[in-house]
């Protein structure tokens, strides 16, 4: 039976496209009418626009009619994490902040995408201003795994995840903070990728933490992840971040390099808290390197018990600083009971803002507020440039770090209540972005319940060709992120 | 850090302008003291002689050149604004 | 402060009160005064974000997603404006620090759309330095006390919107938010009204020199803030201080100063304690009042912007600003008096304007009679700037078209009323004065005394009428020989010799 348009990878539509065998306007028809059909059951999007999404699909067939078509990514609908600025559409960041917020502006990843032809699709539900784990901090409604509607898709970029894994879109947009691409596409059993820290614009994007946060690609397949990386990193005068870096063919150097690669298991990785199925599949993928000739040793992080509180230190402490501008005034929610301008940023705050944001904002405040600066946030720093040169010293004897992604795979709606608890999912993910690595995470297998696990590459900073390639050498074998949920 | 500090939660919240509910005080309170147990860690560790990391990359000088681009049209800036009058932003007034 | 301090004895002059009690009363406490004074870097757009700057445009046109703290917007320096504070440390003799970095300065105001201040913490770029002042001389034509006050540090930030305030409610236009403003701190250093009226002037004019900022008080291009306390005079410590803001124009500065040190020292001689507190200048009254005082001191929670990387200035960066810094306005000054032996006066007003100062010197240096140039400058050339609001940029008359008139002065060629005639044609048409000398036929023969008494002689001997009537009383009857005179010099004698010569002729005849 012929796998539905919906269901194809990027790369096999982008070659139907160029033969003519399909036209964007079918392909964004299928995905369109597939979100219809199964929308009401996943809750991935805020929001969405088909009638736009089908103009844009016309004018993407009118370009390839006039042989002007701007690559792989013509006429392929891409779905962005609510988060990501385009003009003239809402940007919620799923709170009710910016509930009626729409954008006078694209942001550089969306004039990117624009420039590539893709066909920007809908507007992805999130946990609220990116903190969370699960999505299910959404202020609007929480997103289900296609995989099992009653547990979460994980977070923050769950609508991401979730819409992909249901062939509501071909490729998504995701951001990544703590883990926020790569947990959500583990546990719903397709790629992520987050990128060194400055290789992709952060102009545009919702700001949560500034010295963590990247945008990355949410795909079926390592080779699509390439191809929509390809498309939107490089270095942007509009954000300072951003580094000059050359950008390579990621989709040619997917061959290009065939390994072997020296493979570093971090022991702390796989200590307690990993559920023994998901450490199962995740020994199961280094088995896959160790057959294609790769030396598989173990290295040691030794600050990785300190990623999670430097981590929590330093994302709330620049959120809190990030999130002062949602006060009513200019843009957002303004409360109507503010009797005076006190009060506007009082209540207009206190109605906008969920509970884990309202947390994170007072722990953040805390933590940098007259006293405590010294003890925790340059502190946090310091622990900081420990956790990068733990990496960095264990890339001196390995090329790339395997790791799980998340310690367990997807739980129930409304299971975790405790902060803490919700915190520990991002424990293999966090460190990562202390360190500015990039990291991509690929399917491996799924547990008895029918639920998927991913395994995590690790890699040198600006050596995105090099994770690719290594994980492509699995993923191209075994291709879990094909595997269509039943809905 | 001989005790583990307790976060006066009103004085934060006024820093950071946020109207908390009684309720929300005690839970938020009792959760981040939990969280600050854990965050005490940090202090065993042995950071002397090692510089914080402002940024991931160590690069200086990003700048541009002083050219002005055109900016948004007053529409455009002010359609988001809960409230507007003669162009402008309007909030309840502001006693200097 | 004593009873010879300027700033006392207006203030005395003020007082109702005995003067002797009152000045026996301050003269036992000291000022101690620090100024915070902000000056908006002259620049095409704005610090962090690539939109324009400007005053007076319609409100919010010019803002853009950075300005207006849009969800996903980022900063991105504008390398000119540390160009200019790099200048303007340079200028003022400051360290400039080898890396600096951005920091978060935050809290919540309506005119601050990030409800943080992007602004330099702990590495500012320029760290100490000072400012040169004069206070007023014991008589106008002379030069009075200078003092060196030296400065904290100068750090970079962005401006804030602009609030304006209706019966209900408030308005905000964000057209100011971020333009490139310096903070220029001094040390707690002065210690009267007057310092602080001559340390502003002196900034002032320095910024103008360097063509870093215009300085244009009303348009808010420089903006004052004053931290004044009192000590009793020997006393160490510090007084607690006031802060006083406000201060509108350099005046009030000077005013509103003056006004809190009379009202500290009042208040405690009468028993009372000084609380630190924020005050309002009004201007216009001359009071002062508490603003709604603040619940406690801000925590401005500082850390370093992750979005902004440091700056690390080099010399070859420093050497290329160095070679753009103009020299400051006292060391003209005492270039002037020294070097072209210009009296005080005429240097106090040439040397304030950097243009007026450039022309001078090139006209100077063209005739070589720099005390004439200057008497023409500053008292022709200005008149006449002033009476046609014309600027000196726009002026027709040339430093070389001044020059040629004070050499054919110099050489007896126009007498002075003449080349009055000549500047005010200069002035309207640019033509050369020679030029215009001449078709005005205003330019003198060579005075050779001989030949103008031999045409006097002349003339009185061919008319012995007119001569009988000037014996006989009637003064007027001498105009009868300027004709001929003038005829016989072809029109090129000077009136005043040809009179005087007729005049001493007649005495004897």
């Amino acid at each position: 039976m012929a796998v539905p348009l919906h269901f194809q990878t990027l790369a096999e539509l982008a070659q139907r496209l160029t033969k003519r065998e399909i036209s964007s306007v079918e392909l964004t028809r299928s995905v369109i009418a597939r979100t219809e059909a199964v929308e009401s059951s996943v809750r991935a999007f805020n929001s969405r626009d088909a009638a736009d999404a089908l103009a844009q699909a016309e004018a993407s067939d009118a370009r390839r009619a006039a042989g002007q078509s701007r690559g792989p990514l013509e006429g392929i609908p891409v779905g962005l994490k609510d988060v990501i600025a385009v003009k003239d559409q809402p940007m919620t960041a799923s709170s009710r902040m910016l509930a009626d917020f729409i954008s006078p502006y694209d942001g550089t990843v969306t004039t990117r995408l624009r420039g590539a032809g893709a066909v920007l699709w809908g507007r992805l539900n999130c946990d609220e201003f990116a903190m969370g784990s699960s999505t299910e901090n959404s202020a609007f409604h929480s997103t289900s795994n296609p995989w099992d509607l009653t547990r979460v898709p994980g977070g923050s970029s769950g609508g991401s995840s979730a819409a992909l894994a249901a062939g509501e879109a071909i490729a998504t947009l995701g951001s990544d903070t703590g883990g926020s691409i790569r947990q959500p596409a583990a546990l719903c059993g397709v790629v992520g990728l987050k990128p060194t820290y400055g290789l992709v614009s952060r102009f545009g994007l919702v700001a949560y933490a500034s010295s963590l946060d990247q945008i990355g690609p949410m795909t079926r397949t390592v080779e699509d992840a390439a191809i929509l990386l390809g498309a939107i990193a490089g270095h942007d005068e509009r954000d300072s971040t951003s580094l000059r870096a050359e950008i390579p063919d990621y989709r040619a150097e997917l061959t290009g390099r065939r390994g072997p690669w020296r493979i570093g298991i971090p022991r702390e990785y796989f200590g307690a808290g990993l559920d023994p199925e998901v450490g199962a599949a995740v020994e199961r993928a280094v088995e896959h390197y160790r057959g294609l000739g790769c030396e598989v040793r173990s290295v040691s992080l030794p600050h990785t018990e300190h990623c999670l509180d430097t981590y929590y230190i330093i994302a709330t402490a620049e959120a809190s600083s990030n999130l002062a501008r949602y006060d009513g005034v200019r843009y957002g929610h303004r409360s109507v009971k503010a009797k005076d301008i006190v009060d506007l940023y009082f209540q207009s705050r206190a109605e906008g803002f969920g509970a884990e944001v309202k947390r994170r904002i007072i722990l953040g405040t805390y933590v940098l507020s007259s006293g405590y600066y010294d003890a925790f946030y340059l502190r946090a720093q310091k622990v900081r440039t420990l956790i990068r040169r733990d990496f960095l010293d264990a890339f001196r004897d390995v090329d790339v770090l395997l790791t799980p992604t998340s310690p367990i795979p997807a739980f129930k709606l409304g299971e975790k209540t405790d902060p803490l608890a919700m915190y520990l999912c991002d424990i293999y993910t966090i460190g990562v972005n202390l360190a500015g690595l990039p990291a991509i995470s690929v399917p491996c297998g799924f547990t008895g319940a029918g639920l998927p696990v991913g395994f995590q590459l690790i890699g040198r900073p600006l050596a995105e060709a090099d994770l690719l390639s290594a994980a492509n050498a699995y993923d191209q074998v075994h291709a879990w992120g094909r595997k269509t949920p039943r809905l | 850090m001989a005790e583990t500090p307790r976060i006066d939660i009103d004085h934060v919240a006024k820093l950071a302008r946020l109207a908390l509910t009684p309720e929300e005080k005690a839970v938020f309170g009792s959760q981040l003291a939990g969280i600050l147990a854990r965050v005490e860690a940090l202090g065993r560790v042995d950071v002397s002689g090692v510089e914080p990391s402002a940024h991931a990359a160590a690069v200086n000088n990003v700048w541009r050149e002083d050219a002005a681009r055109p900016g948004l049209p007053v529409a455009d800036a002010l359609r988001n604004a809960p409230a507007q009058r003669d162009h402008m932003v309007v909030v309840p007034k502001v006693v200097e | 402060m004593g009873p010879q301090d300027p700033a006392f004895v207006k203030d005395v002059n003020s007082e109702s009160s005995s003067v002797s009690s009152v000045s026996t009363t301050a003269a036992r406490y000291e000022a101690v005064i620090g100024l915070e004074v902000h000056v908006q870097i002259k620049a095409a757009s704005k610090v962090f974000a690539a939109v324009g700057t400007g005053y007076g445009h319609e409100p919010n046109t010019l803002t853009d997603p950075v300005v207006l703290a849009l969800p996903g917007a980022l900063p991105v320096m504008n390398k000119a404006a540390l160009d200019a504070i790099i200048k303007a440390g340079l200028l003022l003799g400051c360290r400039i620090s080898p890396v600096c970095k951005w920091d978060r300065k935050n809290y919540f105001y309506p005119d601050s759309p990030k409800n943080y201040q992007i602004s330099q913490y702990d590495l500012p770029v320029c760290l100490g330095g000072e400012v040169e002042i004069e206070l007023p001389g014991a008589a106008r034509n002379v030069m009075g006390e200078h003092k060196r006050i030296p400065l904290t540090r100068i750090h970079l930030e962005e401006d804030v919107g602009k609030l304006s305030h209706g019966t209900i409610d408030s308005l905000v236009d964000y057209n100011r938010a971020g333009t490139p403003l310096m903070e220029i701190v001094s040390e707690p250093a002065l210690h009267s009204a007057e310092e602080a009226y001559a340390y502003l002037t002196s900034l002032r004019a320095t910024m103008i020199y360097g063509g870093i900022s215009d300085c244009d008080m009303e348009k808010g291009q420089l903006r004052c803030d004053a931290n004044i306390s009192i000590r009793p005079v020997g006393e160490q410590k510090l007084g607690t201080k006031v802060e006083l803001k406000n201060l509108n124009s350099i005046s009030f500065v000077r005013d509103g100063i003056a006004h809190e040190i009379r009202r500290q020292i009042a208040l405690v001689e009468r028993g009372g304690v000084i609380t630190q507190e924020t005050r309002d200048y009004d201007g216009m009254t001359g009071t002062s009042q508490s603003l709604r005082s603040k619940e406690e001191a801000h925590d401005y929670r500082y850390f370093p912007d992750p979005d902004l990387m440091p700056v690390a200035v080099d010399e070859a960066w420093k050497d290329r600003i160095r070679a753009t810094c103009p020299e400051l306005p006292f060391d003209k000054q005492r270039r002037f008096l020294e070097q072209y032996q210009l009296p005080y006066t005429l240097t106090s007003v040439l040397v304030w304007d950097r243009a007026l100062a450039d022309y001078f010197e090139e006209a100077a240096g063209l005739c070589g009679k720099p005390q004439a140039a200057g008497n023409w400058i500053v008292n022709d050339l200005l008149r006449e700037l002033g009476n046609a609001k014309t600027t000196l940029a726009e002026c027709r008359v040339t430093p070389r078209h001044l020059a040629e008139l004070v050499k054919l002065v110099d050489a007896g060629m126009l007498i002075t009323a003449s080349a009055r005639e000549v500047f005010a044609e200069m002035f309207a048409t640019g033509e050369e004065p020679g030029v215009i000398a001449d078709r005005r036929g205003l330019r003198n023969a060579p005075s050779d005394g001989g030949e103008l008494e031999q045409w006097c002689r002349d003339a009185i001997t061919a008319n012995p009428k007119a001569l009988a009537e000037f014996k006989a009383g009637k003064d007027s009857a001498i105009n009868a020989f300027k004709g001929p005179v003038m005829k016989a010099a072809k029109g090129k004698a000077d009136p005043k010799a040809v009179d005087e010569t007729l005049r001493r002729l007649l005495a004897v005849s």
